[in-house]
């Protein structure tokens, strides 16, 4: 079969930060190439250069053996490289029917002059929507398809450039089983024109039922190259998680009294109930792939989402948050994932950052005492060892890692019943991880802790139990001295056996 | 070398973006003074603070709701349906002022309700919910008098007299001079601006409830995930702005004596411009009552400087568009150089 896109050396910096360390592979026509890789592995970086949304800084790229450097995301549309985004709202204009959408490169472009032509563009659009199997009529606004047809009419907008190359980044995170099998029909027939596909999921279904090879990405370089059939999944999960073992050793505690249980448990309409116990003292590290239910965990903990069935327990108490106000007030603390997005207020100190949550305890009569907050910050900064001049400086000031410190160290201060960790260490060098580590394991001796990681190393650091989530239930249990790492990572990449029916719930992030 | 001269510039900038607007409010002061007779006076001073006041006091409400990160369009609607409202009360039902005090702010404090519900609940962009308040109280504050002012003898749409009369103890809040230093020197209006100034300041920096709003500004999301009850201080924040407008609104009642429908119309964009030079003072690049005061003052002084310069009162709102723009120049621009050096 002959090559499609053929990637040399590519390399690329943000700043100082090296993403990408020469990143060699090829894309065969008429092949599903599925890239694997786990967040910050540089796959997102490696997309946008394909499709020219970032220049590489050095190495090569030749699609069918001319050289290929887009200059402009259309550039690469035009020389047959097309992209679908993640997003599907990034892939569609909502408020337009149909027709508009699919023809909106034309119109923009002005080759269609000043005047609509409502009847011709009806048919062309037609014509598209046909060959993706689209079958609403063109008329219908975009906003009422449900998402996988939305997630179509995106296909059909990069099926218009005719493409060689086409990249479909985690097209699937938001459909059903059922919807993704149009998708996959689809794909089979492009590939059967001959068109190069690259695909990027995590859903270990979809890359079963697809990939004709499989490429794994970690920490910016391309980590093993699985292409003899049959696939070896848990080895391409292997490659894309890593196992370096590192020198921390976990002296792993098993507590005796109960902090938190839960029974019966269904995060999402159709997957399978299960029951969890964290006991006082215990460090629990709860890993798995994205979309495996860690984050819709997190948010029945807190009261972000209610159980589909089940209960739950607090000590001795039933525990039923409907808000986050009401898991903090039972003590149960959730210092959450994306830090920007979650934790961080921009525009306060860190002192004013870290006692967010109990300001009540900051004030007397709803007045504030700043010197409490001040004494309290600085301890925290230096328990933490946070890098920074003063509890005045501005959080916006502080590298990513002392960030993510203040972050965790606003929950860390009070005393909790449960402290429930979100990906604690996105984001954050290794100084950081290891100095937030040992905090969380030196101070865990009241309370339970839980901490949800997608990187195995994490959780061998941490963890005293380390549990496995997929498809939005637990299907393993591993105590860490002596971990059987094959066993986990086949369990990690367990693909649908454990669902209960088709439908897959749509994984939303607090 | 390049490093102390950078530090230098930096120092500058520093400098010019904490008292850049001061010294500007300083040098305009100083220049009136000299250009124009009798704006060194105390007299002067007064009438500045008293048309200062009635914008500063919806300014102050308006900045509550753009701490939270929302934004009031329906202050000036509120006002002059306060001053409607008080005048019908005391003219046409012929009740006391305590009465009309009552009703006025329960009416402010009520719209303030309706427009949290509509943000929090009904999930209406605050511009639009805002604005959409503002058009119905402007319509609503004309419907009992047919679109006609409220003055004592006036015939009623049903044919009869009203005989009420604003009563002395209301018209004394818009009136009324306390002596200090010299004889009728205070008006009310600046008292009332002064008390209310320092409540919103000390809520908004120095207890709880300021702070959670400020981080619901700046960051909704993680405030929520902080157990913050974000629709809760969203709605205190519209609530406290109402009730401040229907203050404002009383004020102007009571210096007019009637309710006048044509009055009030500038007051929304003057007192969001003041809230929004307040950005500018001390380079808060924030919404903050101290700023909101100063930037009211401002504006007060450049107006009263300017007639009494003689300058023709159709250049007014140029000059004030002017020194907003310039205001948020200062607070955009320069406080980004500093966040990235």
């Amino acid at each position: 079969m002959s090559t499609a896109l053929r990637v040399t050396g590519i390399q690329k910096s943000f700043a100082s930060n090296r993403v990408l360390h020469g990143i060699d592979f090829d894309l065969a026509a008429g092949e599903v190439t599925v890239l694997m890789g786990a967040n910050g592995a540089g796959k997102s970086t490696l997309v946008k250069i394909l499709s020219g949304v970032h220049a590489h800084d050095s190495g090569l790229m030749s699609l069918f053996g001319e050289p290929f450097a887009p200059a402009t995301p259309s550039d690469a549309m035009e020389k047959g490289v097309v992209t679908v985004h993640q997003s599907i709202n990034e892939g569609v204009v909502p408020d337009l029917d149909i027709a508009s959408n699919l023809l909106l490169e034309t119109l923009a472009s002005g080759a269609s002059g000043f005047w609509l032509n409502r009847s011709a563009m009806r048919s062309k659009a037609a014509e598209l929507a046909k060959t993706v199997g689209l079958h609403a009529s063109p008329d219908t606004p975009v906003h009422e398809l449900s998402l996988a047809d939305r997630q179509l009419v995106s296909i059909a907008r990069a099926m218009a450039y005719e493409p060689r190359v086409l990249i479909l980044d985690e097209p699937t995170s938001s459909l059903s089983a059922m919807e993704a099998d149009r998708l996959f029909d689809l794909i089979d027939s492009l590939r059967a024109q001959g068109v190069a596909i690259l695909y990027i999921s995590h859903r270990m279904s979809d890359i079963k039922r697809l990939a004709d090879r499989i490429v794994s990405m970690r920490d910016g370089k391309i980590s093993g190259v699985f292409k003899d059939a049959p696939l070896n999944l848990s080895g391409a999960v292997n490659a894309m998680l890593g196992r370096v073992v590192d020198e921390t050793i976990i002296s792993a505690n098993t507590g005796q009294v109960p902090a938190i249980s839960l029974r019966g448990i269904t995060l999402t309409p159709g997957t399978r109930p299960f029951d969890l116990t964290v006991t006082e003292g215990e460090v629990v590290a709860i890993t798995g792939l994205v979309g495996s239910g860690k984050s819709a965990l997190a948010n029945v903990l807190f009261g972000l989402a209610q159980p589909v069935t089940g209960s739950m327990q607090l000590g001795q108490q039933d525990y039923r948050p409907r808000t986050p106000g009401d898991a903090i007030a039972a003590g149960v603390f959730l210092c959450p994932r994306d830090r920007t997005s979650n934790a961080i207020v921009p525009d306060f100190n860190l002192a004013h950052n870290l006692t967010l949550p109990f300001l009540r305890k900051y004030s007397r009569f709803s007045w504030l005492n700043q010197s409490s907050e001040q004494t309290h910050s600085e301890s925290v900064i230096q328990q933490l060892s946070v890098v920074c001049q003063s509890a005045e400086d501005n959080i916006g000031t502080l590298s990513g890692g002392n960030q993510q410190k203040i972050v965790v160290g606003r929950w860390l201060a009070e005393p909790s019943n449960v402290l429930i960790l979100d990906e604690p260490f996105q984001g954050v060098d290794i100084q950081a991880r290891r100095d937030i580590g040992e905090q969380l394991r030196n101070s865990a001796e009241h309370r339970a802790t839980i901490v949800l990681v997608s990187e195995l190393d994490e959780a061998l650091e941490v963890a005293d139990r380390i549990l496995v989530l997929a498809e939005h239930t637990l299907v393993g249990e591993h105590f860490n001295h002596d971990v059987d790492m094959d066993r986990l990572l086949a369990e990690v990449a367990s693909a649908n056996k454990v669902m209960a029916s088709e439908v897959t719930g749509h994984h939303s992030h607090a | 070398m390049s490093n102390l001269s950078t530090n230098k510039t930096n120092s500058r900038i520093d400098f010019a973006i904490r008292y850049g607007f001061l010294i500007l409010l300083l040098g305009m002061v100083v220049f009136f003074s000299l250009a124009a007779e009798g704006f060194a006076g105390p007299h002067s001073a007064v009438f500045i603070f008293q048309s200062v006041a009635i914008t500063g006091i919806l300014a102050l409400g308006v900045t509550c709701t753009l701490v939270v990160g929302g934004f009031d369009l329906s202050i000036g609607s509120v006002a002059t349906s306060s001053l409607m409202l008080s005048a019908y009360v005391m003219v046409v039902w012929e009740q006391s002022a305590l009465v009309a005090i009552v009703l006025c702010l329960l009416m402010g404090a009520l719209t303030g309700l309706v427009n949290g519900w509509l943000i929090v609940r009904m999930r209406v962009p605050d511009l639009l919910a805002t604005l959409g308040m503002m058009f119905l109280l402007i319509g609503l504050q004309r419907i009992p008098t047919q679109g006609r002012s409220i003055a004592t003898g006036m015939t009623l749409p049903d044919g009869s007299v009203a005989n009420g009369t604003f009563s002395p103890a209301f018209l004394a809040l818009g009136r009324h001079r306390f002596d200090v230093f010299i004889e009728r020197f205070l008006p009310v209006s600046v008292v009332v601006l002064i008390i209310i100034a320092i409540l919103v300041f000390l809520f908004l920096n120095y207890t709880r409830h300021g702070r959670l709003m400020y981080a619901i500004g700046s960051n909704e999301r993680a405030s929520a995930l902080a157990g913050v009850r974000v629709d809760r201080y969203k709605v205190i924040a519209y609530v406290i702005s109402g009730v401040l407008a229907s203050i404002g609104g009383m004020l102007m009642s009571a210096r007019l004596g009637r309710g006048d429908i044509a009055s009030g119309n500038n007051l929304l964009l003057d007192s969001v411009a003041a809230a929004l030079i307040g950005y500018a003072v001390l380079g808060a690049a924030r919404p903050n009552a101290f700023g909101t005061a100063i930037g009211a003052l401002f504006v007060g002084i450049l107006l009263q400087g300017l007639t009494m310069m003689n300058a023709p009162y159709y250049t007014q709102d140029f000059v004030k568009g002017a020194v907003l723009v310039l205001a948020l120049m200062f607070t955009f621009s320069l406080s980004a150089r500093r966040h990235n050096r």
